[in-house]
């Protein structure tokens, strides 16, 4: 064996197990959530009824509305149809966005498509749609689909298109077909940017729904944010407001959770804090 | 030459050209002009150049991972179309895939060449073995250090048996004691499987430490063909340093670099 003569190099300093002395992050988000709530409902107390509401005036109107099971059951009819819509986007979206970014001609043919319509004023073409599959489930489901599908089309196809080539041709240099290629080495480099298209997806699908609500049958979440307006009960209609914010919260944390299962080294590639 | 031996390489009257857009005008490279040279089976040759002179072109060829713009290359007596289970290519910067497990990368290319079941991963086990690394085997990527990877890529190109192993500056980026370490175990590692290598550097004494035959390239030609009178196995590559023979091959290589500067 070969003996190399080495000066004797300083070591790398070392890592001395650091006394984390942080604050967890979500001590910070509890506390901030919790000042802000405090913060409304000391000011919010002030406000005109009809032109504000406050926290506890929420959650006795929330208690109202799950003790009469109209909530459960306008979630219930709501979720539906996000969850199919929501559901169908995924299940489209990524394989398109991973065909487009990886032909030259699917992406000159339909990649212009994918860009208008990610911009497209939907609630515009609602009436259209509504004429089209008429105003129950499908048309909400559709709308859903529309608003989801083209965020993470998007993402999908420039996370392709941010594929090293280097790894192509590792794949490449060891006779993998095309449809190889995509799958064992491609979707997998994707996957950071299909989760955050499907994170924002969860965003724009429940904006969807809840416009769909509005311009179709008047239904689930929808119509108690309507008809609370109408009686100019403040309190009632922030309470699916409120359930669609913590719904849409705890659905990205979700695809958060499922992307560490799924691609656990790219958590260590980037060395994001998750705690 | 008609019995060509299947480790047996050759490159004859190679030329490519690259068409660039630089600023809105398209200017045309020519990276390879007529470039013509064989290799035995079992040999290896270095090909070194300052960078832009060709030598990863011509790797990349050989690869068939590009395609030549004229001539023939021919690896065991047969044109080479695109990329083939008879070269492994190590490359610069390892590319191991990120997500797999230093064995599961070994196994990629296995399984792209059909093996399957218990011999999948028996084999990739034996080629980390080879290259010292049977107790990394589950680590992923980036649990391991850069002459780590750099081993997994020798791994994953060996295993699944090659003729020809091509390397593209596989230890440039890797600081100079792991480098010695990796220039004797590739030696070793050569002595034991017979593999004919073409090794891409641009450091001199990588180049003459390694080669049987080292091709001096500059702007897309060869320059010189100079022959490595150090005998194989070199044994101990840190003595081979001190002696004449390596001392006066050096130089030998160091000058063909130099000779164009004078046109600089």
């Amino acid at each position: 064996m070969s003996k190399i003569e080495t000066i004797s190099a300083p070591t790398a300093v070392e890592d001395a197990p650091k006394l984390k002395r942080e604050i967890p992050k979500w001590v910070i988000t509890t506390m901030s959530v919790s000042l802000v709530i405090l913060a409304w409902e000391v000011f919010g107390r002030d406000v005109n009824p009809v032109f504000g509401s406050y926290p506890s005036a929420i959650a006795v109107a929330f208690w109202k509305l799950v003790v009469s099971g109209q909530l459960l059951a306008a979630l219930t009819q709501s979720l539906k149809a996000f969850v199919v819509g929501y559901g169908l986007s995924v299940l489209i979206g990524v394989p398109l966005g991973l065909l487009i970014g990886r032909s030259r001609f699917l992406e000159a043919a339909i990649g212009i498509f994918i860009t208008g319509a990610y911009a497209m004023p939907l609630v515009a073409l609602v009436p259209l749609l509504v004429l089209w599959m008429g105003l129950g489930f499908a048309v909400k489901a559709c709308v859903v689909f529309l608003m989801a599908v083209f965020p993470i089309v998007i993402n999908t196809w420039l996370g392709v298109r941010a594929v090293p080539k280097t790894l192509i041709e590792v794949g490449k240099s060891f006779v993998a077909s095309d449809f190889t290629i995509l799958r064992r080495i491609v979707l997998p480099a994707t996957i950071p940017y299909i989760m955050a298209g499907i994170k924002l997806a969860v965003g724009r699908g429940v904006v969807a729904m809840v416009i769909a609500e509005f311009f179709t049958a008047i239904s689930g979440l929808g119509a108690i944010i309507i008809n609370a307006a109408n009686a100019f009960d403040t309190a009632r209609m922030f309470v699916p407001v409120i359930v669609l914010m913590v719904l849409a919260t705890m659905l990205n944390a979700f695809v958060g959770w499922i992307e560490r299962k799924v691609a656990p080294w790219q958590v260590e590639l980037s060395g994001r804090d998750e705690g | 030459m008609n019995e060509a031996s299947t480790g047996q390489v050759s490159m004859s009257d190679v030329s490519k050209t690259f068409t660039l857009k630089v600023d809105g005008q398209i200017q045309t490279v020519q990276a390879l002009k007529s470039v013509n040279f064989d290799v035995k089976q079992a040999e290896i040759v270095t090909l070194i150049g300052p960078s832009g002179c060709g030598k990863t072109t011509a790797l990349r060829i050989l690869m068939g991972l590009e395609t030549a713009s004229r001539g023939r290359v021919t690896v065991g007596g047969k044109q080479v179309h695109g990329c083939g289970y008879d070269r492994g290519l190590v490359f610069q910067h390892a590319e191991l895939l990120p997500w797999l497990t230093a064995a599961q990368n070994v196994m990629f290319g296995l399984e792209m060449k059909g093996m399957r079941g218990e011999e999948l991963r028996d084999t990739a086990l034996r080629y980390l073995d080879l290259v010292g690394l049977k107790d990394a085997a589950n680590r992923r990527p980036y649990q391991l250090s850069g002459g780590m990877k750099q081993r997994v890529g020798i791994a994953r190109a060996l295993a699944i048996d090659p003729e020809v192993l091509l390397m593209d500056e596989p230890f440039g980026a890797l600081d100079a004691q792991t480098r010695e370490t990796l220039q004797g175990e590739l030696l070793d590692i050569q002595a034991r499987t017979k593999k004919t290598i073409i090794f891409v550097t641009h450091d001199l004494d990588e180049a003459v430490l390694l080669a049987d035959r080292i091709i001096v390239m500059r702007e897309g030609s060869i320059q010189e063909t100079i022959q490595v009178p150090l005998p194989r196995p070199r044994g101990n590559l840190g003595a081979l340093r001190g002696t004449a023979e390596f001392a006066e091959a050096r130089y030998r290589v160091w000058k063909a670099l130099h000779s164009a500067e004078v046109v600089h």
